[in-house]
């Protein structure tokens, strides 16, 4: 890589920080305003609609995070094939110090053992990120941030589950994930959307899930059952009446998300994570040069 | 006549916070407060219910409202300004928080998601509420946010674990838990969980 690569690489990435934090993706914003035609006039519910809808708005106009937690930091990303990725990873870190110092991440990384926080979001574990290489030219920078109330919600199960009643089948992966939402209450931040993952090891399912969240609010899935699944239980926990916050009403949750992954005959999992209304997620294509060519979401 | 006024639906809670404007409030009001807020999450309250109390001439706790809320604080020149501040999940402090309510004589406790039993029954034997702010709305709360007065423990505990002195204009709640012993948590809870069985049944085995 050379010098004016890296300088617009490190550029671009500070940008899609910026514009993921800040900026509440399109398909999100458009979901929460139906969202806030159906909740009553004058209750709790539509009070909460109404703060997220002006909150949106605001961190849009002044470029500051959507959320004081900007969370974990995930990035999912694709380079060229002669990529140098170690400097890459450098790069990636060097953008999230610079993000953090301009005050687009919260200082938000945490010494387990200590307790110290490392002040600039980097240390074991942070950030987060999947990468590939491709046979293209271009990079494709996805970024996730997701913060820890909807985070600590998520929920895994192994069925059979007698708790929830439910058996290793798909009616059992429904009840699950339904318990989920429900033990959630308001506490992650709804309207929530929720990725789920049907199969896989305790790591892997989970980190399906999260996967899950790259895509868009409207589209649907590829496989008949699960679009079937989605769909149900979307409406049957919008019947709850958990509602915004947790301060009851119709808006329980935006969408829900599933895939499936092979198991071992031994293991059934049902891993659900939870994504708070505050869904900041982006991504860009960046040309050979480093430069942002086109917006993702 | 009414002990808070009402402006546009919301009742306004002003300084000095008492018990008798705490207890003229319930579940399901909209809430704005005007005053002081002091910032306070999980280390503070652990520090705070190991025996711990900060210097009065600096923080004064007493009879205060305690926001569960670890903001992204900027330096500008040698003010502190608040640029994102919405609240942080409150039921972690539920081991600390009623002897807190007790020892300090909180008013309000200010977070999201709600909090237990034994946060609800300190509200009611000791004049407190817990007041739900909008989670994730960091940046309309921090636009209530007028000034920032002083910060306390800023090495000890972190920027986002310090307690910073908030004040706030008409910054916006909604009382889920009352100093009546009433919880919208506890209510939409259970009748999530009925409405859950049905569904459950209907999905059937």
């Amino acid at each position: 890589m050379n010098k004016t690569l890296q300088k617009n690489l490190h550029d671009s990435l500070v940008e899609v920080i910026r514009k993921t934090s800040a900026e509440l993706p399109n398909d999100v914003f458009e979901s929460i305003e139906s969202g806030r035609k159906q909740e009553q006039e004058g209750s709790s519910a539509k009070y909460a609609m109404n703060i997220i809808c002006d909150n949106v708005e605001i961190a849009k106009r002044k470029s500051q995070p959507l959320c004081q937690d900007t969370g974990t930091v995930l990035f999912y990303i694709h380079f060229p094939m002669k990529t140098d990725y170690e400097l890459l990873q450098k790069l990636i870190k060097k953008a999230i110090v610079s993000a953090t110092k301009k005050g687009y991440l919260r200082q938000n990384s945490v010494d387990s053992i200590t307790g110290k926080n490392s002040g600039n979001n980097i240390g074991p574990g942070a950030p987060v990120i999947h990468a590939e290489p491709w046979k293209k030219d271009t990079f494709e920078i996805k970024l996730m941030l997701k913060g820890g109330g909807c985070e600590n919600v998520g929920a895994q199960y192994s069925l059979p589950d007698s708790r929830v009643g439910a058996g290793r089948d798909l009616k059992g992966v429904e009840k699950c994930i339904l318990d989920a939402v429900q033990n959630a209450q308001g506490k992650g931040c709804g309207p929530g959307i929720l990725g789920v993952c049907i199969g896989g090891d305790r790591g892997t399912g989970y980190a399906a899930s999260k996967e899950q969240f790259l895509r868009k609010i409207t589209d649907k899935n590829k496989n008949p059952e699960l679009a079937k699944m989605e769909e149900s239980v979307t409406r049957e926990a919008n019947t709850l009446g958990i509602g915004p916050m947790g301060f009851g009403g119709k808006t329980t949750l935006l969408a829900t998300k599933i895939t499936a992954l092979n198991r071992v005959p031994a293991s059934f999992f049902v891993s659900v994570s939870y994504m708070c209304w505050a869904f900041r997620r982006q991504g860009a294509v960046m040309s050979p040069k480093g430069e942002i060519k086109k917006w993702l979401y | 006549m009414a002990v808070l006024e009402n402006v546009g639906g919301a009742f306004q809670l002003t300084e000095p916070f008492t018990e008798e404007k705490v207890r003229s409030l319930k579940v399901g009001d909209m809430v704005e407060i005007s005053g002081m807020l002091l910032t306070g999450r999980d280390a503070v309250h652990k520090w705070l219910s190991d025996g711990n109390e900060p210097p009065k001439a600096e923080v004064n706790l007493q009879n205060s409202i305690i926001y569960h809320c670890g903001p992204v604080m900027m330096k500008k020149g040698k003010n502190w300004i608040a640029t994102a501040a919405g609240p942080t999940t409150s039921i972690r402090e539920e081991p600390y928080q009623a002897k807190i309510i007790e020892r300090f004589g909180l008013k309000a406790v200010i977070g999201k998601g709600g909090m237990g039993e034994k946060t609800r029954e300190a509200c009611q034997k000791f004049g407190c509420v817990y007041l739900h702010a909008v989670g994730g709305a960091a940046q309309v709360l921090a636009e209530r946010i007028k000034s920032v007065e002083g910060v306390y423990g800023l090495d000890t505990f972190g920027s986002p674990e310090a307690i910073w002195k908030l004040k706030v204009e008409r910054f916006p709640v909604v009382v889920t838990i009352d100093a009546h012993g009433n919880s919208l948590h506890k209510v939409v809870e259970a009748e999530s969980a009925e409405k859950l069985k049905s569904v459950v049944e209907k999905i059937g085995k």
